[in-house]
């Protein structure tokens, strides 16, 4: 136990990322190292403009650091191939984003089920599984719903099943509360208390408040470089703010 | 290895349950857009619908001029007299003289004797005459022939019996109608035993033979049909004894007279390769022999060669017409699929963002444009399968729908589907996933 425990779920070590314009090169993420361990639930907090969704797409693998080692899982992601990077997504990361990002072609439980159907999961699987995430997140009467017959907070519950259904390592999310009014919001920060609660390791990027009053961590980004590391809780924005 | 067995493709030959998800994956973004869908495949279905059709009336016109050339008999050589043209002109003068023309005993006696490997020449008179049975006529053609007529030029017996060789060599009065001549004169009974007429001589009914099929000009796509004309065949000892050797004629302004010997002569050649050959030798002979244009050749093989050259020729037409629609549709289905890329940028991010690989991407386009295709592809071959049957119906011509035409035109859109469609696919699947999220 002592040693799940000291060996973190996600490690970064002085990860560089930068994007070439013609000649200008800009440094958008300057040498971030960042242990995360399972169960936490950390909120990526800091200014518009100081690289927080490029922190979180070389999370996702959706990117790659320009130098650096991420260790996610205790193996090194940092430089593998695109198909091992979409095999790593697929298995071990979960995404929920701002505005929802569901296909809208698929109904509610399509859409759930399709991080099973690129793990080549089987008919029944993916039904079954999807099912019963449509059933935690509440949505169980509205499985063949195309996502536009959904209210905002209904459909990030869609993603949010959709994130969960392989299982992943952690989960990872942009905003996710930015386009909800506040009683959806306060739904969905439920849910996400209980998946923390179930023992589920949240990153979240985060402007919300309430949010940041029941993490348990927050990092905070300036320039590309962590500002601050401090505990989450009750009286975190303030401390965040003054910070 | 569990690479291998994991990749998109390999899952998809391996799993008939994930194929037909990614195929009803993309039938549904297909039915999504049902007219956008259409109208883009309409270009194969038009590509398509034409090759169908085209194959479907050049092989028609092409089975109908070798069923013709096989009725002539590719061993044989067939020589015919022409009226020459400069006889038909003469105002005054030819009215009152008689017009000889044509082959002679001489021409035949003389091929029968220097042309080598040649079985039989069969010389036959034609004249056109009204036929009467009772009180009932019919203008019609009378032939004096051998009893080796009908096997010489591959027509059948429906009734009865043909000519024989006793009643030949007696100049029996005997005959055979062809099956329009029977229809005409004998809509009611059967003809065989009976007897008909022909100015004033009487003849006896052996059997009824069916109609000559027509040459079609030239042996392309020679419109035509079987000869309706009403025809009888006596013993051509008979003809000769009734009718002499000189014929007259009713014309407009009064009576013309001509004087044939035969109007028809069938050469076979023993070998067909040599058909050509001994073509080549009678045309040499009745060259000599005839100083003016009054006879014609017909090489049954010749006319079965040209028709092949026309087809051959029709086909590269045809092929290309095809390959140029083809492009055209294919080119159609590139263009709407690099739209459909760029509108639907978004949701590629989001399936590369929850696990999708390049290759999954490239097979989830891929499919939707050969499916696109091949419905395309379907519709243009029930609508190519259509047209013949319409053609054949309302236009009279045959048409041959041979089973490799539907399924080649249909492999081809396919396959069209399959070259046009690999670019928008992979420029989808090569887009950046962080961009592609974050596209509008
Ligand atoms: N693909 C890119 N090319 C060039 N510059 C980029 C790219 N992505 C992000 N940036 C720049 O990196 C900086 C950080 O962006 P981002 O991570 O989106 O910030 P945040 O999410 O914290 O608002 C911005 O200045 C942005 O312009
Ligand atoms: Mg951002």
């Amino acid at each position: 136990m002592t040693e799940s425990q000291s060996s973190p779920i996600i490690k970064l070590v002085d990860v560089r990322k930068s994007y070439q314009m013609g000649a200008l090169t800009t440094q958008v993420v300057q040498g971030i190292s960042l242990d995360i361990h399972a169960g936490e639930y950390v909120c990526i907090m800091g200014p518009s403009g100081c690289g927080k969704s490029t922190l979180l797409n070389l999370l996702g693998c959706l990117d790659q650091p320009t130098s650096g080692d991420y260790f996610l899982g205790g193996k090194n992601v940092a430089h593998l191939d695109d198909d091992a990077l979409s095999e790593v997504r697929c298995r071990n990361l979960g995404f929920i984003f701002q505005s929802y990002n569901l296909i809208q072609q698929l109904t509610v439980i399509e859409n759930i089920a399709v991080p099973l159907y690129y793990r080549g999961a089987s008919d029944k699987e993916m039904r079954e599984k999807a099912e019963r995430l449509a059933a935690q997140v509440g949505l169980s009467h509205r499985l063949h719903h195309k996502p536009n017959e959904l209210s905002g907070g209904q459909q990030q519950r869609v993603a949010i099943a959709r994130a969960l259904v392989n299982d992943p390592l952690v989960i990872l999310a942009d905003e996710a509360t930015g386009n909800l009014d506040s009683k959806s919001g306060q739904e969905i920060l439920g849910i996400f208390d209980e998946l923390n609660a179930q023992g589920k390791t949240l990153v979240f990027v985060t402007h919300d408040e309430r949010m940041v009053r029941r993490c348990k961590r927050i990092v905070r980004l300036e320039d590309g470089v962590i500002a601050h590391d401090i505990p989450g809780g009750p009286a975190a924005p303030a401390l965040a703010a003054a910070a | 290895m569990s690479f291998l067995a994991r990749h998109p493709v390999l899952r998809l030959i391996a799993s008939p349950q994930h194929l037909w998800r990614t195929v009803s994956l993309g039938l549904k973004t297909i039915w999504l857009h049902k007219l956008r869908s259409f109208l883009t495949a309409l270009g194969v279905v038009f590509g398509v619908a034409s090759v169908v059709a085209m194959l479907a009336i050049g092989e028609g016109a092409s089975h109908e001029a070798q069923e013709q050339i096989k009725k002539l008999g590719s061993q044989n050589i067939i020589l015919e007299s022409v009226k020459p043209p400069d006889s038909q002109g003469g105002a005054a003068e030819t009215r009152s003289m008689v017009i000889e023309y044509g082959l002679t005993a001489r021409d035949i006696e003389q091929i029968r004797r220097t042309v080598p490997g040649i079985s039989i020449v069969v010389p036959s008179r034609i004249l056109t005459e009204i036929i009467w049975n009772l009180d009932r006529k019919v203008d019609g053609q009378i032939g004096g022939v051998l009893p080796i007529y009908p096997q010489m030029r591959n027509r059948r017996m429906l009734l009865g019996r043909f000519i024989s060789d006793l009643e030949q060599q007696e100049r029996l009065p005997v005959c055979v109608l062809n099956q329009s001549a029977a229809a005409k004169l004998f809509p009611l009974d059967t003809p065989t035993g009976k007897s008909v007429r022909v100015r004033g001589y009487y003849y006896k009914i052996t059997g009824v033979i069916e109609d000559e099929t027509k040459q079609g000009g030239g042996g392309g796509g020679g419109s035509s049909s079987s000869n309706s004309t009403a025809q009888i065949f006596i013993p051509d000892t008979t003809l000769n004894d009734q009718f002499g050797e000189t014929f007259f004629r009713y014309k407009t302004g009064g009576f013309e007279a001509e004087k044939v010997a035969f109007h028809e002569a069938v050469v076979r050649v023993n070998d067909t390769a040599q058909v050509m050959s001994r073509a080549e030798a009678i045309k040499q002979i009745l060259t000599t022999n005839h100083k003016k244009e009054d006879w014609r050749m017909i090489v049954p093989i010749e006319l079965l060669r040209q028709a092949e050259r026309t087809k051959q020729i029709f086909s590269i037409v045809l092929g290309s017409i095809a390959a140029i629609s083809l492009l055209v549709g294919g080119i159609g289905i590139m263009n709407i699929m690099l739209a459909s890329v760029t509108e639907r940028t978004r949701e590629i991010g989001i399936r590369r963002a929850l696990g999708a690989r390049q290759a999954d991407i490239v097979l989830q386009f891929l499919i939707e444009t050969t499916l696109l295709a091949g419905v395309g592809g379907v519709i243009g071959v029930v609508v190519g399968l259509a047209i013949p049957i319409a053609v054949s119906h309302f236009a009279g011509v045959t048409t041959v729908v041979k089973a490799w035409a539907p399924a080649l035109a249909f492999s081809i859109s396919v396959l069209t589907g399959i070259a046009f469609g690999i670019y928008p696919a992979r420029r989808a699947a090569r887009m950046n996933p962080v961009e592609a999220l974050r596209h509008e």
